[in-house]
């Protein structure tokens, strides 16, 4: 194994369903209802998925909802600002916890 | 090897190429092969020239301002007899540049004459050029239908495919043909959109970035149209060319299979229309043409109405582009 990410791995996806065919079937038909048009449109859906798949750095997710949001419509001027979204909060929940530092700093010290 | 898009067979070549299942045999999977065409045929599209302003990144034509070929006068007037013979009541024009044939109003004169209904397809930046400028009016005199290219309703994503300053240009002739009536509430002239992607990927669900289209062009520019048809880019031509250098091809193909939709195959549009080159052959649609697949009857000027009803589509790879997801004409969304 050269590395532990290959684009063709993507397309083996499937066979997480070879030990495990009921879980699979079942996670597959929920992941499916999930990106239907709802409350939210599919566009929608597929641009938050593009930005937590930034969020999590997955680069199996990041190939298919780059894909995915334009296949919805969307442009690259959206799918970065989705990917902000993403930067802010990953980037805002290290700072919010700047508080619990304090709280520790605060209860130690003088 | 590098497709060689001058020719047809290196073209197909390519298609075969890729590894995946053919149409062909996708076809016989679903008992839907030979595909043949309709009891009668409504649309005849002929392709009246290659020349074009505009050399787009996804053209399956290869158009461009150094090609040369354009249908004569002689090749329209039997097109408009085959026209008037078969009953066939709505006459495509597209090309290249349709405008850029000398000879394009008198077509668009004589086929009304004889009463049929006239698309016209337009990149929009040619009527920006004094010498064509006068051809909205013309247009809508004749109550031609035209059906404007353009692929997206951002500056940064129409020019980067179709080349610096066309969205700028294709709005300003939208706003023209506006001010005449176009794409207006009420008004019977009909302007409608083209949407295509920005490279190697399906195009959206029609009616959603069709909204999207509206909102934008209307808030930013007080522009309005009739409706936007989705079309997908096919791997033929300049488009099959970009998928084979940026390694895209493979993967193109198998999500064009992937995405295969048997609903699509009854109203694929080679089904309802017979497509003439600028030299007066006969093909199944404009990207036969391009891959020089021929049908029968061979050319216009021999051309039966019973060879045109019910006659076996030739059919190659390039097809699936037409029956992914939502399927893919030159009208739009198939299902």
């Amino acid at each position: 194994m050269d590395t532990y990410y290959n684009p063709a791995d993507l397309a083996k996806f499937s066979t997480m369903g070879e030990e495990a065919p009921d879980l699979w079937q079942k996670f597959m038909a929920y992941y499916g209802a999930v990106f239907e048009n709802g409350a939210l449109t599919a566009r929608e859906k597929a641009l938050i998925a593009l930005a937590v798949a930034h969020a999590i750095q997955c680069p199996y997710c990041i190939d298919a909802y780059t894909q995915g949001a334009l296949e919805k419509g969307a442009n690259e001027a959206q799918m970065t600002e989705a990917i902000h979204v993403a930067c802010a909060i990953r980037g805002g929940a290290a700072l919010v916890h700047g508080v619990q530092m304090k709280n520790v700093a605060k209860k130690i010290g003088f | 090897m590098n497709v060689n898009v001058t020719s047809p067979f290196s073209q197909l070549d390519t298609l075969e190429s890729v590894g995946i299942k053919t149409f062909v045999e996708k076809l016989k999977e679903i008992q839907a092969f030979p595909l043949k065409s309709g009891d009668h045929i409504n649309i005849m599209q002929i392709n009246i020239g290659k020349v074009c302003n505009l050399s787009c990144k996804h053209c399956h034509v290869e158009a461009g301002p150094q090609r040369t070929e354009i249908m004569s006068q002689e090749i329209m007037a039997q097109c408009l007899q085959v026209m008037n013979d078969h009953q066939i009541k709505t006459l495509d024009i597209t090309g290249g540049a349709p405008e850029l044939n000398p000879n394009h109003q008198w077509l668009i004169r004589q086929a009304t004459e004889i009463n049929r209904h006239v698309i016209t397809r337009c990149n929009l930046t040619v009527l920006n050029d004094k010498n064509y400028a006068h051809l909205p009016e013309f247009y809508a005199e004749h109550k031609v239908e035209v059906v404007a290219s353009l692929p997206y309703y951002t500056q940064k994503n129409t020019d980067r495919m179709r080349g610096d300053g066309v969205f700028q240009s294709s709005i300003e002739v939208l706003k023209q043909l506006n001010k005449l009536g176009y794409g207006r509430e009420g008004s019977d002239l009909k302007l409608n959109l083209v949407y295509n992607p920005g490279g190697a990927f399906l195009p959206p669900a029609q009616q959603g970035i069709e909204a999207d289209f509206r909102r934008n062009l209307l808030d930013q520019y007080g522009i309005t149209f009739n409706s936007l048809y989705a079309i997908g880019n096919f791997p033929v031509g300049r488009f099959l060319t970009f998928l084979q250098k940026s390694g895209n091809l493979q993967p193109y193909m198998e999500k064009l299979v992937a995405a295969f939709n048997p609903e699509t195959v009854s109203g694929v549009m080679c089904r309802d229309q017979i497509s003439v080159s600028w030299d007066g052959y006969l093909f199944d649609c404009d990207f036969n043409q391009m891959l020089n697949l021929s049908c029968k009857p061979k050319h216009i000027s021999d051309c039966k109405a019973e060879d045109l009803n019910g006659r076996e589509i030739a059919v190659h790879n390039h097809c699936y582009a037409c029956t992914a997801g939502s399927g893919s004409s030159c009208g739009g969304a198939v299902v």
